[in-house]
């Protein structure tokens, strides 16, 4: 089933003509792979990733892309080959999920620090133990550290669309670090819903453009070495060097989403800021949950509720200036985290905006939402009574607990 | 304000193709131009235990990722399943609840808990599935019985999904009995 649809921005003159389809979210990055055809694939399966890499080794195996893809015996070796490959030049990804990325997590970090524009999708799931193969996001904010972009999706269209781009930021010469594209497992991976996807693969192509290394393993005109011994009289130099990827990509991640706006009538920011302009109280959210509170924050505007919503689409580098300016007129704010972090008051992100907050000089009352661990469901019904805590909150109400769960058998 | 997002509820068993039949009137409502989702409730996926299929339907983008808090139409594969699932729970008042059963209607009552206004209507259909395709599956039957009750879709437009679905892994004969058992359950599902 597909209909092709004359895209009513087309009138502009660069949006290209679109496809509906019904995809999952597992379909729509492949798809998104198969459009940029890389040079080198690692795969190894892992639930919710699997469908994922098995619909692209379809691809490869009906000769729609030209692709080395390589099976290897765990996600160690993955992400160990995707180094290599990307070390000699080539144009690498891989993709995983959960204990996929904790296996893999020694050569995630060296990955980055080697300054190798890898691509990897990571299908959000719970971190086992015990064993839970559904999502929350204890798999990749465990790794934030570890000097990955991190890009979160909210739906399918979006992670076709984050990983179309991922490859312009990893590989602008100003950057030159490895991007996730993030999105929920199950509830993402395994949905499928309608997504537009561009028709011509070479717009899609010339978009992305033909990756140039620059100093690769395989020049034998200029041998370089890659992962050497790099002790204390160099390694903090690297690292600086690293830092200032970092402060180099939020500009060109906005870049790339204008850019990437203009072929295919979505722009992208580092964050989404929804029905905030005269907001008095609003959640922070990544990944689906920000889908379902759009519901919620229309029901309440519907009945004179002043909600509002900020998505956060690339928490690494974190856009802390960019969200408090977006919470500045806001009298409460609750962050909704779907992760732990044990013995921490307040989620990963919570921790992250109210260390923002005493930067931004930013007093609003804010508190922690837990939700959805182990793929526990989050309806718009509980975001509504989110809401309800943060209208208290708003009108002089007491933090009884800074940290609070949603959705939670007590 | 969004639109009005319509809500299936799939009820079967694992095997029965609840998957596959909520992302098939998914796949379909996006010909007619809508937007729409289609998932399976994912947990322990064994054959036979219960498992939940879910639709929704929109004329705008559908933005909520959730589970269907509540639904406009509910339909069970499985009679067998009405003792054990409150299959009306989240059923909106005067929504319609289909059940493929070969019991007659007042009997499918007396096992649902019925709600202010809430109908129910039944179908054979693993036995269209036997006739037609050969074996006693019940979704493409279903799937039939459910647009005569709520004329969402129009019958035609599934032909296409069904060859897409079933042509290459199973082939033509397949294709067809499909196609004659979803008309037939349209024609033979039976009002309460």
């Amino acid at each position: 089933m597909s209909t092709t649809v004359a895209n009513q921005k087309a009138s502009a003159g660069k949006v290209a003509a679109q496809e509906v389809l019904g995809l999952t979210g597992n379909e729509a990055a492949a798809e998104a792979l198969k459009q940029v055809n890389p040079d080198v694939a690692a795969v190894f399966p892992i639930t919710p990733q699997t469908e994922l890499m098995h619909k692209f080794a379809e691809y490869v195996a009906n000769g729609a892309v030209d692709t080395e893809l390589i099976n290897v015996e765990s996600e160690h070796s993955a992400m160990s080959a995707t180094v290599g490959a990307s070390a000699a030049g080539a144009r690498a990804v891989t993709a995983t999920s959960a204990n996929g990325l904790a296996l893999m997590w020694e050569i995630v970090a060296i990955a980055s620090s080697l300054r190798l524009p890898i691509v990897m999708p990571v299908v959000n799931r719970a971190i086992s133990g015990p064993l839970n193969i559904h999502c929350d996001h204890s798999d990749t904010m465990g790794c934030r550290d570890l000097g990955w972009i991190q890009l979160y999706s909210e739906d399918s269209q979006e992670a076709y669309d984050n990983m179309i781009q991922a490859f312009r930021i990893a590989e602008n010469k100003s950057v030159m670090l490895p991007v996730m594209v993030t999105f929920d497992g199950f509830i993402i991976s395994h949905t499928m819903e309608r997504v537009e996807i561009i028709s011509d693969d070479k717009i899609v192509r010339n978009f992305v453009g033909e990756y140039q290394p620059e100093n690769y393993l395989l020049n034998a005109q200029h041998p370089v070495t890659y992962g050497p011994l790099d002790l204390p009289d160099w390694l903090f130099e690297h690292k600086r060097q690293e830092i200032q990827g970092f402060l180099n990509a939020p500009e060109v991640i906005k870049q790339v989403g204008r850019e990437y706006g203009e072929i295919s009538g979505r722009s992208y920011d580092l964050l989404e800021k929804y029905r905030m302009d005269d907001a008095e109280v609003a959640v922070v959210a990544l990944g689906s949950t920000a889908g379902t509170a759009k519901a919620a924050v229309e029901e309440l505007r519907a009945e004179g509720v002043k909600a509002g919503l900020v998505k956060i689409r690339c928490f690494r580098p974190f856009p802390g200036k960019e969200i408090c300016a977006a919470l500045a007129k806001c009298k409460a704010v609750s962050v909704m985290d779907r992760c732990i972090s044990f013995g921490l008051e307040g989620g990963p992100v919570f921790n992250e905006i109210r260390g923002a907050a005493y930067g931004a000089g930013l007093k609003v009352p804010m508190v922690s939402h837990i939700y959805g661990i182990g793929g526990r469901d989050i309806n718009v019904t509980q975001i509504r009574g989110v809401f309800e805590e943060l209208k208290k909150l708003a009108s002089g109400g007491k933090i009884e607990a800074v940290e609070s769960y949603v959705g939670l058998r007590e | 304000m969004a639109a009005k997002i319509y809500g299936i509820c799939w009820h079967g068993r694992g095997g029965q193709g609840a998957k596959t039949a909520a992302t098939m009137v998914a796949d379909v409502a996006l010909t007619q131009g809508k937007y729409s989702q289609g998932f399976p409730e994912y947990g322990p996926e064994r054959m036979g235990a219960p498992v939940r299929g879910y639709t929704r339907i929109s004329d705008a983008p559908i933005t909520i990722h959730s589970s269907l808090e509540s639904c406009d139409a509910v339909v069970v594969f499985d009679d067998t399943l009405l003792d054990v699932v409150d299959v009306c729970d989240n059923l909106v008042e005067g929504g319609p609840v289909v059940v493929n059963t070969a019991k007659g209607l007042d009997e499918v009552k007396k096992s649902l808990k019925l709600k202010s206004g809430q109908k129910v209507f039944t179908v054979d259909a693993n036995k269209i599935g036997l006739d037609e395709i050969g074996r006693p599956i019940p979704n493409v039957p279903m799937i039939g019985a459910l647009m005569k009750v709520t004329d969402l879709l129009p019958t035609d437009s599934f032909a296409h999904d069904i060859e897409k679905k079933f042509g290459r892994k199973f082939g033509q004969k397949v294709v067809d009995g499909n196609n004659r058992a979803l008309k037939r359950a349209y024609d033979e599902v039976k009002a309460g």
